[in-house]
């Protein structure tokens, strides 16, 4: 097994995500793009870990930390997703346009 | 972890291709509800590559916070929000699509050519045998302060969650100088009753 391997699983994870943020219409597809992303990132993390840095694995502490940060991120989005719901009426992207010029 | 090396490059070729194929489902299905349970998947494949790269307790957690709780909130804000709706069909959407496949691939392209073009330096130590004891050491000496800031921003968005997930509440105006009797009750507007199984929700 290599590291390579991983990296580029995790780099062929991230570009799904990427594709899904940019295309997707349904503004809770845009919360699970953005889980798929920080997700790659945390593989990135984790083979790092373990092929360059195994005695001391600070690689998994800062995963436990992004695994932490996306937990708050998805509550947080989730609610804002529900709140732009019940004064639009819709949770397609495209009609959220309140800051847009 | 001692597996023979034959036997990780299969489980590894399996993982990824469920993986892969549960991202793409995720992306492109067209019901939610579908996606989200190859949400589920991706994030089930992503902790058995955890175990592959000897992270017991990290997987773990990718089990217990992503499948138990942020797979589980994802379904049911899609429960709250569900509403059938076809969305305005946008003139040129397929554009848009190819653009954006476009640039996903070249993405791909670039940071695979960056993995493989750059010499790693491999450390030469033996892994750890117990990963849960060095990283309880890390969060209480070197990560001490990231850790105590986690908890606070897990408050914080908690918090966050739960004002911004409330029905919003307009006083009345009222000048009456009497102190509220129910000082600890978050206000919050009247919920509109909606009968059971009608058709126009």
């Amino acid at each position: 097994m290599q590291l390579q391997y991983f990296l580029l699983l995790a780099a062929a994870l991230f570009s799904i995500g990427i594709y899904g943020i940019v295309t997707s219409r349904n503004a809770v597809r845009v919360l699970m793009s953005i889980e798929l992303l920080l997700n790659s990132v945390n593989l990135n993390l984790m083979a790092f870990s373990n092929y360059l840095d195994s005695t001391l694995i600070k690689g998994q502490v800062f995963t436990v930390f992004v695994i932490t940060v996306a937990a708050a991120e998805a509550a947080v989005g989730l609610a804002i997703v529900l709140a732009i719901y019940r004064n639009r009426e819709t949770v397609d992207m495209e009609q959220f346009n309140l800051l847009k010029w | 972890m001692n597996l023979a090396s034959g036997v990780q490059i299969v489980t590894f070729a399996i993982l990824a291709a469920m993986m892969i194929g549960a991202a793409l489902g995720v992306v492109l299905f067209n019901n939610i509800v579908h996606s989200a349970f190859m949400l589920g998947g991706v994030f089930v494949s992503i902790a058995g590559l955890y175990l592959l790269l000897n992270a017991d307790f990290v997987a773990a957690a990718q089990l217990l916070v992503y499948v138990g709780a942020v797979n589980v909130l994802i379904l049911f804000a899609i429960m709250l929000v569900n509403k059938e709706e076809n969305f305005v069909s946008l003139p040129n959407a397929w554009l848009r699509k190819v653009l954006t496949g476009l640039v996903s691939l070249g993405l791909f392209a670039l940071l695979s050519t960056m993995v493989l073009a750059t010499p790693w330096s491999y450390s030469t130590g033996t892994p750890v045998e117990n990963s849960i004891v060095l990283i309880g050491e890390h969060f209480f000496t070197d990560f001490l302060l990231p850790f105590e800031l986690a908890s606070i921003l897990l408050l914080m968005a908690m918090v966050g969650a739960i004002i911004l997930a409330r029905r919003e509440y307009l006083p009345p105006q009222e000048t009456s100088d009497q102190l509220p009797q129910t000082v600890l009750e978050l206000p919050e507007r009247p919920k509109e009753l909606v009968p059971a199984g009608s058709k126009d929700n």
